[in-house]
């Protein structure tokens, strides 16, 4: 199968589920790159265009979910979540309107544009809005089943979309669920929880390890909130060590999540895989290796962590 | 205006003040200043102008209204309630623990309020968003929203005041509340956001300016404001900040500070005098 980056699955979601005369997608200047420009070719008298002005594109889409529309806002992760945090905190989640968030170019594998532009808070920035559902899709099937799944549900949803293109890890058959996580894997040594694109890293770590006779449990969390604490519980029960891992800083993300209910329910060593500085420029390839977001460091802490049992 | 009528809409307005100093009193905070320079055009247009129903607060093609400077809460609970969307009593809860009427409006816990607001500048922004989906939907509400002078010192608000020009959002009113008073002072000297009319005129908006106390004018520029096609209407309103009792009237000071015991009645007394003269003259 062709590398397909979920930016382009987000694009292709929304012309697919688009007939809807509820949705409307807006923009801020970004539609070639964010990939809504397949909406408003498809659908161009509900694509609206707020020009480089996130705060009122974010604004402008709460006022459209008070009469009954499905609002659509997309942007880039660093300008929806970052600049944009306050608006989509009081006039999306506060209200809890109805208006779905496409935040494109997230986490470091943005690549050259360098630091300015490779969010790496926005999932912590998010989870602290009450009611705000969070999924970062692993692959092209998954990305766009979260655009169904974001349809449906009635809610503020903020959804997490890459540039690069990455290879499938669901099968063609895929059933997505919100707020289910997904084994993909099953073993007994040590869990590595991912999310996004670090969910092939985990696949490949589990093949490494499995080399070295560590039989690894690999899941999918692709809605980080409502996170699914039962598939987390049983793996630090039954695995008693687990490793995450995420595109995003140590702090607030996907690893924040995972101690948060392994701490309360089933207490084991949690090793957090994510960046702790800011990005730089370069191949993404490049800077999974510098920033320590690969298989080979995923088995170096699966390692440590069942050392620590 | 017929001046009877006008006379009516005085007098419904300073009940709207008094209710609104009696929440800010009985909670000890708020914003009394900017809720008794509003009190008029809120009054206009919830008795006056907008098609709206207090029994069924979320009609679908009702008009809209966001108040944008959502620290005057006060004075909108007051409109609402004398308008029949609750009790007027409840104003007296006003921030209180376990009360609906939040220290700054809510979507969905006060009937007929159409947007949670407070964070200026993002209410403007929303209320095009509404008149937008009038015009996607081909309906024909009408979307206003009240700003105040200092508001306009916030960056997002021109990112709407391209917007709805752009988008030719003809459905679209706003009310600039020129106090002329921010928290810190004189707007001016704090940041000085004039020529306001100039500015609004420049970003592509159909610009009346009023005297915000005066029914006829108010009436003429919301009237001004329907013919005009092809652009939003920004109505630029000279007010007084505490209109209507003497000590707080053009005092910053009143901004966000709550009357003491003293202070409260002489307010009231104030009102009650003003709203006994209006009626005499019916």
């Amino acid at each position: 199968m062709a590398k397909v980056a979920t930016r382009v699955s987000y694009g292709n979601a929304l012309v697919k589920y688009g007939n809807d005369e509820r949705i409307v997608v807006l923009d801020a200047d970004l539609s070639k790159s964010t990939k809504t420009d397949s909406f408003k070719k498809e659908y161009p008298d509900r694509f609206i265009n707020c020009g480089i002005a996130e705060a009122d594109m974010m604004c402008v889409a709460a006022g459209l979910a008070t009469c009954g529309k499905i609002a659509f806002a997309s942007s880039f992760a660093m300008f929806a979540a970052g600049r944009a945090f306050e608006q989509v905190r009081n006039s999306i989640g506060y209200p809890a309107l109805n208006v779905k968030i496409g935040a494109t170019h997230a986490g470091i594998s943005v690549g050259e544009d360098g630091a300015s532009h490779q969010c790496l808070e926005d999932i912590g920035l998010m989870r602290t809005i009450p009611g705000m559902v969070i999924i970062n899709p692993a692959d092209d099937i998954e990305a766009q089943l979260a655009v169904k799944a974001a349809i449906e549900h009635e809610g503020p949803v903020y959804m997490r979309f890459g540039r690069l293109a990455v290879d499938d890890v669901n099968p063609a058959d895929y059933k997505f669920e919100l707020g289910k996580g997904v084994q993909l894997k099953d073993g007994n040594d040590v869990s590595i929880i991912a999310t996004g694109l670090m969910v092939q890293e985990a696949l490949k770590a589990a093949d490494m390890l499995a080399a070295d006779g560590i039989d690894a449990r690999v899941i999918n969390i692709h809605t980080i909130k409502p996170i699914d604490e039962e598939i987390i519980i049983k793996a630090a029960k039954e695995t008693g060590a687990i490793v995450t891992a995420e595109e995003h800083y140590i702090m607030g993300g996907l690893g924040s999540a995972v101690t948060e209910v392994v701490c309360a329910n089933a207490p084991c060593p949690v090793k957090i895989i994510g960046t702790d500085r800011f990005g730089k420029s370069g191949k993404p390839a490049e800077l999974f290796v510098e920033y320590g977001l690969t298989a080979e460091n995923m088995v170096a802490q699966a390692k440590e962590t069942i050392s620590m049992k | 205006m017929d001046a009877k009528r006008a006379t009516e809409l005085a007098i419904i307005a300073n009940r709207v003040r008094k209710d609104a100093l009696t929440g800010v009193y009985n909670a000890g905070a708020g914003h009394p200043g900017g809720s008794l320079s509003i009190a008029d055009v809120l009054t206009y247009l919830y008795f006056e102008e907008m098609n709206i129903d207090p029994k069924n607060p979320k009609m679908e093609n009702r008009d809209r209204f966001v108040l944008s400077k959502g620290h005057t809460a006060p004075a909108l609970y007051g409109v609402l309630a004398e308008r029949g969307y609750f009790p007027v009593e409840d104003c007296a809860t006003l921030r209180k623990i376990d009360s609906y009427l939040q220290g700054h409006p809510v979507l969905d816990k006060v009937p007929g309020v159409d947007m949670s607001t407070g964070s200026l500048g993002q209410g403007v922004c929303v209320a095009g968003g509404m008149a937008l989906a009038a015009k996607l939907d081909k309906k024909d509400y009408r979307v206003y929203a009240i700003l105040g002078d200092g508001e306009l010192e916030e960056g997002q608000v021109w990112e709407q005041a391209m917007f709805a020009p752009h988008y030719k959002l003809d459905n679209f009113t706003i009310f600039v509340d020129n106090n002329g008073l921010q928290i810190d002072g004189d707007i001016t000297k704090v940041m000085n956001p004039t020529p306001i009319d100039k500015k609004f005129e420049a970003f592509g908006w159909n610009v009346i300016k009023i005297d915000a106390h005066n029914y006829d004018e108010i009436e003429a520029a919301v009237e001004a404001a329907k013919a005009c096609k092809g652009k939003p209407t920004a109505v630029i309103m000279k007010s007084v900040k505490g209109k209507n009792v003497s000590f707080m009237e053009n005092q910053a000071a009143w901004h966000g500070t709550a009357p003491n015991k003293e202070q409260y009645e002489q307010a009231i007394s104030e009102l009650d005098q003003k709203i006994a003269e209006l009626e005499a003259m019916l």
